[in-house]
């Protein structure tokens, strides 16, 4: 007995020191892993674990849909598996149950196909408002062109005020540096937004209807901001549009999202959304930036 | 040494000819069991390797940062992994089933076309050995992602055109497997079994061989387009030339939506043998069973531009895709009602295919409710390319295709090797696979939803803490597979382990597993079913 317990408390001691050196690691990885890294305004946050706050009603649309369905879909993964769940508790041969006969009823048949079909025809239904809302791409204040280019992106003021204006944006080449070094390194803060900062952002004006033509000069690429709610693929030869109207001011991020190429994951999309004042100056500013800039 | 690598007994073989032996038996395989062997052993094969390759990108992504591989490299692993996992890993596993199983099942002697088999099995080794070897080519493998999009596809190295032409032989494998399937199905079942009577692995076999048949010829279309794109001055998606990039998608997601069945329809029959045995009951609605795989096969071509929702189709195609997308669940529910009515109130025992099995349905059904929620156009444009889509096809093509089959080794390997394998190891594997995949793939949900996109070599720090969690669930997943080849399958092929009795899945009150392959001894002779066998009215037994 005296001889067991002492092996048990030994164990025990074992364990706790084990336990202490992993908890020590698990922390010291956390801390690391953790980077002392902040959440994102307008990107992503740490550990988020829905869709990123919305910043237009068709984003808020999108996150409601997605409740909606999760809503419905958590029901009914509760009610399958509660059912199979209390079947394989109650019905197995070693509580001594003994099988019934039964393996066919048209009756219960008909039941499944049909309410899974009427549920089906419940969640079309909002989906479809959703959906035409977000194609409805008519009446826009701005328009402006994004080229998905390997591996940046090209701004073109096509219409409405800053017409004109056109830029390139590409990825803060510090981050990408770091990136190719195998990221921060111990002691280096690593950045909130990193792979997110770009040389020059895309400006718009708040509470108007941006309208983005997508289309690209080599490969498919994909303009997105999730805050917006907006992914449009940017295809070579074609040009494609969606439309976002931001309700408040900020920068907001996005990537790009369809494979093209080595650089992929190095051509972020940052937008920064401005107050009138402040967008009709800075289109002021630019537009004297050309005007300098014109050889006589 | 075992029945399945054992020479043979000549006790049957009245055919003038001997059988090969040594490495003739295999290079020369006519028998249906050998040349599933042959299947099963090779898609393992590529599995593993399709697997290293997972976790080198698990690696890559353990932290931000690029440490181990360029993004180069990076996007060569992820396209050759699905290349790999699709068209060498799950697709020949499934006809390594059908080989060994459906002669059995029908009481038919050999599949209909004994050589044509085997040439449909040794077109695989030179297309698995390009696929392989293209990272060794200049410029490395293909890097435009296992879909191949155009115009990405122009840009790739000397490798994508023996990429394009490995497809071409796999496809030419795939349609000569399928033919022989139909005919095998169609012309042979023993007298006495009628469609409506037949296993239902082999009627999802049917249903996928017709499947295959309609759409690799379309894949086999778009990627010899792409070549000629490349290298004969054609410019069918080429832009520059006036070509459609979207045609692309089109033609590829025409066969890649219908492939999405062909990789699950067998599983569902697998699925629907191991649920009646071990509850001890028939399987609910055989009837309804058959049509609803008839109907997820037809709906299968109708939905193909889910997949291209972003693309910019007009509202109206998106609405439709949308419905018929949806739609699909019908069919799919049924089936989950039917395996769960097949349970209630049998005598359920749990040996490792029905935990197999139930797992199956408890991750797959996860899988397919994400794949509703993906099928809702607005919330798709959030999740398209992210992490999310990646996470879900996952949930239905691991614990989906995969599980399902290793639910159909430990059912059918005593018939195949004459032996058990060990219960204990069988469950050490499957609670083993379900924790480890699970923690691999189910934080995947919560960075697609955050927006991080699929195919990144590095990331924003937001993202970290997931991508760590599911590299180590994938490391252990990983070595769960390895357990499962040292533990369970090479034991078996050695022999060793208990005698398999002829039915083992039969308890003291004769319940249990049904079906003609329960009808030959353990192992299963070499020749089966020489003379046709006289059935029972329910062609499930063997009279006289």
């Amino acid at each position: 007995m005296m001889n067991q317990g002492n092996t048990m408390s030994n164990m025990k001691r074992l364990g706790w020191r084990h336990s202490g050196t992993v908890l020590g690691l698990a922390a010291a990885w956390f801390s690391r892993a953790a980077y002392a890294v902040n959440d994102l305004p307008g990107g992503p946050a740490v550990r988020q674990l829905n869709l990123q706050r919305p910043a237009t009603l068709i984003a808020g649309e999108q996150i409601w849909l997605h409740w909606f369905m999760m809503g419905i879909c958590v029901v009914i993964f509760l009610a399958v598996f509660g059912v199979m769940f209390y079947s394989i508790l109650k019905h197995r041969k070693s509580v001594g149950h003994k099988a019934a006969n039964f393996h066919e009823s048209t009756a219960v048949e008909i039941a499944w196909t049909i309410v899974p079909f009427v549920i089906v025809i419940g969640m079309a239904l909002p989906a479809t408002k959703v959906l035409v809302a977000q194609k409805d791409t008519t009446g826009a204040d701005l328009t402006i062109k994004a080229t998905g280019i390997q591996w940046k992106w090209g701004y073109d003021y096509l219409k409405g005020e800053g017409e004109g204006i056109a830029f390139v944006s590409t990825l803060d080449i510090a981050q990408r540096q770091m990136s190719d070094n195998g990221g921060a390194k111990p002691g280096e803060i690593a950045p909130d937004d990193y792979l997110l900062k770009v040389d020059k952002p895309l400006v718009v004006p708040v509470n108007k209807k941006i309208r983005i033509i997508t289309t690209a000069s080599d490969v498919i690429h994909a303009f997105a901001v999730p805050a917006f709610g907006i992914k449009q693929d940017a295809i070579p030869g074609f040009v494609r549009d969606t439309w976002f109207r931001a309700e408040r001011v900020g920068d907001f991020y996005g990537q790009c999202q369809e494979l093209c190429g080595k650089e992929h994951a190095y051509m972020p999309i940052h937008v920064k959304v401005l107050s009138a004042q402040d967008y009709s100056a800075w289109v002021a500013l630019k537009t004297a930036e050309k005007a300098a800039a014109k050889p006589l | 040494m075992s029945a399945v690598l054992d020479h043979p007994a000549h006790a049957h073989d009245d055919h003038g000819h001997a059988t090969p032996t040594g490495w003739q038996r295999w290079v020369y395989a006519t028998n249906h069991k050998d040349i599933g062997t042959l299947y099963l052993l090779f898609s393992f094969t590529m599995l593993m390797i399709g697997g290293v390759l997972a976790l080198l990108i698990r690696a890559e992504l353990f932290q931000p940062g690029l440490q181990l591989v360029n993004p180069e490299l990076f996007n060569q692993l992820t396209t050759m992994h699905g290349l790999i996992m699709v068209f060498g890993a799950i697709m020949p596993a499934f006809v390594g089933f059908a080989n060994w199983m459906i002669p059995l099942q029908i009481g038919a002697s050999d599949m209909a076309f004994a050589r044509m088999n085997n040439f449909s099995f040794w077109l695989m080794i030179p297309a698995g050995l390009m696929l392989v070897s293209s990272f060794f080519m200049p410029g490395g493998a293909p890097a435009a992602g296992w879909t191949l999009y155009a115009p990405l596809t122009l840009q790739m190295g000397p490798s994508m055109d023996s990429g394009i032409f490995a497809m071409h032989l796999l496809g030419a494998s795939s349609i000569m497997g399928s033919i022989n399937i139909i005919v095998t199905i169609l012309n042979m079942r023993a007298p006495g079994m009628t469609l409506m009577k037949m296993p239902m692995f082999c009627w999802t076999w049917l249903i996928t061989a017709y499947l295959l048949i309609a759409v690799m010829p379309v894949l086999a279309g778009a990627i010899t387009m792409t070549l000629t794109d490349r290298h004969f001055g054609t410019s069918f998606f080429n832009p520059a030339g006036g070509g459609d990039p979207v045609m692309y998608q089109h033609i590829f997601w025409f066969f890649g939506h219908p492939e999405v069945y062909i990789m699950i329809l067998p599983a569902f029959g697998i699925i629907s043998h191991i649920i009646p045995a071990f509850s001890r009951k028939r399987l609910f609605g055989y009837a309804s069973m058959v049509y609803a795989t008839g109907s997820i096969a037809i709906l299968s071509f109708v939905v193909w531009a889910h997949h291209m929702f972003t693309t910019g189709m007009p509202v109206t195609g998106q609405l439709f895709f949308m419905y018929s997308t949806m739609l699909i669940a019908v069919p799919t529910g049924v089936k989950v009602f039917n395996w769960i009515a097949t349970m209630w109130r049998g005598s359920m025992t749990f040996e490792t295919p029905m935990l197999f099995a139930v797992g199956f349905i408890f991750v797959f059904t996860i899988g397919g409710l994400t794949g509703v929620i993906l099928a809702v156009a607005p919330i798709d444009i959030q999740l398209q390319d992210t992490y999310y889509v990646v996470a879900h096809f996952h949930y239905v093509l691991v614990a989906g295709s995969l599980y399902a089959m290793f639910a159909g080794y430990y059912y059918w390997s005593p018939k195949w090797t004459g032996v058990m394998y060990s219960e204990r190891r069988g469950q050490i594997h499957f609670w083993w696979s379900l924790v480890s995949f699970n923690v691999t793939f189910f934080p995947m949900h919560f960075l697609g939803l955050a927006g991080m996109p699929r195919r990144y070599a590095d990331y924003p720090m937001q993202f970290a803490d997931f991508n760590a969690v599911a590299s180590v669930g994938a490391f252990f997943f990983g070595f769960a597979q390895v357990y499962f080849f040292l533990a369970v399958v090479l034991p078996a092929m050695r022999g060793k382990g208990a005698p398999a009795k002829q039915n083992p899945w039969v308890d003291e009150g004769g319940k249990g597993a049904e079906g003609l392959e329960w009808e030959v001894p353990s192992p299963a002779p070499f020749h089966t079913f020489e003379t046709p066998p006289r059935l029972d009215s329910s062609a499930t037994r063997i009279i006289g």
